[in-house]
């Protein structure tokens, strides 16, 4: 509780900085005098300030809401999520999230945290999930969903713990290697793939700097910030958001969230990131 | 017993996915497919279409894009074949419009529709080109002196427009979008890439 309260204060003062700084932002020169490169190395400083002071980050306000989401009776059966399994038994969050992906007996297929939490909020609360897919990632500017909420604070408690996603199994291999199969698959009016961006070190979009995700070491560097406040959406970005973030650039359609091909893709991810600590929320562009 | 071990042969001579024997190796395109289609429910036909990817690139699928030098001529071939000239003959155009369709990346992203602006090739994302313009990608070779640099010649101002109308003709399963082929840029505004990149006065030249 004091640690929540400190939080809070902390998250509080946050935003004040933020609010501060924007208005300094607007007494500053016309855009133009800065070139993108200085602009670039100024949201770098900002990220790098937001990581300094580990109460800094927005993100933690939206972890906050998870719990208490969490912890709220809720849906058609006015129960909470506090049985909710998420692999390690009902209720058990400490360190869930660092086994997640894996294949879940009761559901019959692997899942990833938010496609869990799904999961348990139709079966624990009733709630009716259909609608919520329908619209499950925030537009910029607007906070993240409940579900992306739950699964902030869900990742929360695994932070400092190594990725050791349960994918040894029949199912998990499987689900890897379908993954890695979507990973490198080419299509849409731009030829584009995961791999187009993401198979090679060093390369960049414009200035932004692209992972090479079929390298442990730089997976385990990327995958690791996820759920992560998102510098220039200011919002939470979820991996179930970063999917289907990457197919609209892709100029594909609409990813469905917790469809099999979105797990499929996660879980590919997190087997390269597996040993990699864990960092979430972090901080990103 | 032995109908089975020569059906079993039979099976693998005619190519069936090694999947249908050995659990590990991967799943097979119709089982992708499949997972594909029910990611992206309720499409129509058009949205559907980009679903499924075509000749060229399931060859470059199946082969990691390094395909076999048998294929690797089917490829280039296709593409030629789809390549439209302008009926004048003329293949450049205005440079200064070349730069704007170079910065933009609008056009055919699921928010992009109804249109609100022309698409564009979005060059910068990938290339470097004009020394001003220092945000640039490197998924792509510098293009930086483009056309200084192969003497502003007939020849290479007709590789450079085929090249943007359909990589594949130079470089099959290049990474690079088909923007002609797949109906990304119009004609003129492929002129004007290809201005940026061949006029000696382009800033890509100087």
């Amino acid at each position: 509780m004091q640690k929540l309260m400190t939080r809070k204060i902390s998250t509080v003062a946050l935003a004040g900085a933020l609010a501060a700084g924007l208005a300094l932002a607007a007494a500053a020169p016309p855009a133009g005098a800065q070139t993108d490169e200085e602009t670039q190395r100024g949201l770098e400083r900002f990220r790098q300030m937001l990581r300094e002071d580990p109460w800094a980050n927005p993100a933690l306000l939206d972890a906050d809401r998870g719990e208490l989401l969490w912890t709220t009776a809720a849906g058609p059966k006015n129960a909470t999520l506090e049985d909710c399994d998420l692999g390690l038994g009902p209720g058990v969050v400490d360190g869930a999230f660092a086994q997640l992906p894996r294949y879940f007996e009761d559901a019959g297929r692997v899942m990833d945290v938010e496609t869990r939490i799904l999961w348990c909020m139709q079966e624990l609360q009733g709630v009716d999930v259909a609608a919520y897919v329908k619209r499950p990632h925030p537009s910029g500017g607007q906070p993240v969903k409940d579900v992306g909420a739950i699964a902030t604070w869900v990742a929360n408690r695994s932070e400092g713990e190594p990725f050791a996603p349960v994918l040894d199994d029949a199912a998990g291999r499987a689900t890897v290697a379908m993954g890695e199969a979507l990973f490198n698959r080419r299509s849409g009016p731009f030829d584009f793939s995961c791999a187009t961006c993401h198979s090679a070190s060093g390369q960049r979009i414009r200035l932004q700097e692209l992972p090479h995700l079929s390298q442990p070491e730089e997976a385990q560097v990327a995958i690791a910030e996820w759920p992560a406040y998102r510098v220039s959406s200011t919002h939470v970005m979820t991996m179930q958001h970063r999917m289907y973030d990457c197919y609209w650039q892709m100029r594909m359609p609409q990813l469905e969230m917790g469809s099999e091909a979105s797990v499929a893709l996660i879980a590919y991810l997190v087997d390269k990131a597996a040993g990699g600590e864990i960092a979430a929320p972090g901080i990103k562009r | 017993m032995r109908t089975i071990a020569f059906a079993v042969a039979l099976a693998l001579a005619a190519g069936l996915p090694a999947a249908a024997f050995a659990q590990d190796e991967g799943p097979s395109t119709a089982e992708v497919d499949a997972v594909i289609e029910a990611a992206f429910p309720g499409l129509d036909e058009e949205w559907a279409a980009r679903l499924a990817p075509d000749e060229t690139m399931e060859q470059c699928n199946a082969s990691a894009n390094v395909p076999s030098d048998a294929v690797f001529e089917e490829i280039r071939a296709r593409a030629a074949g789809t390549i439209v000239y302008p009926d004048d003959g003329v293949l450049v155009g205005s440079w200064e419009n070349g730069e704007k369709l170079a910065q933009s990346g609008y056009g055919m992203r699921f928010s992009d529709y109804p249109p609100r602006r022309e698409n564009g090739g979005n060059c910068y994302a990938c290339h470097q080109l004009t020394p001003q313009e220092v945000s640039y990608g490197t998924l792509g070779p510098s293009l930086m002196g483009y056309g200084k640099l192969r003497d502003y010649s007939e020849e290479a101002v007709k590789a450079a427009y085929e090249k943007v109308y359909n990589p594949h003709m130079a470089f099959p399963c290049s990474m690079m979008p088909r923007f002609g082929t797949n109906g990304v840029l119009t004609i003129d505004q492929i002129k004007d890439i290809v201005a940026l990149l061949m006029d000696p006065a382009s800033p890509v030249n100087r």
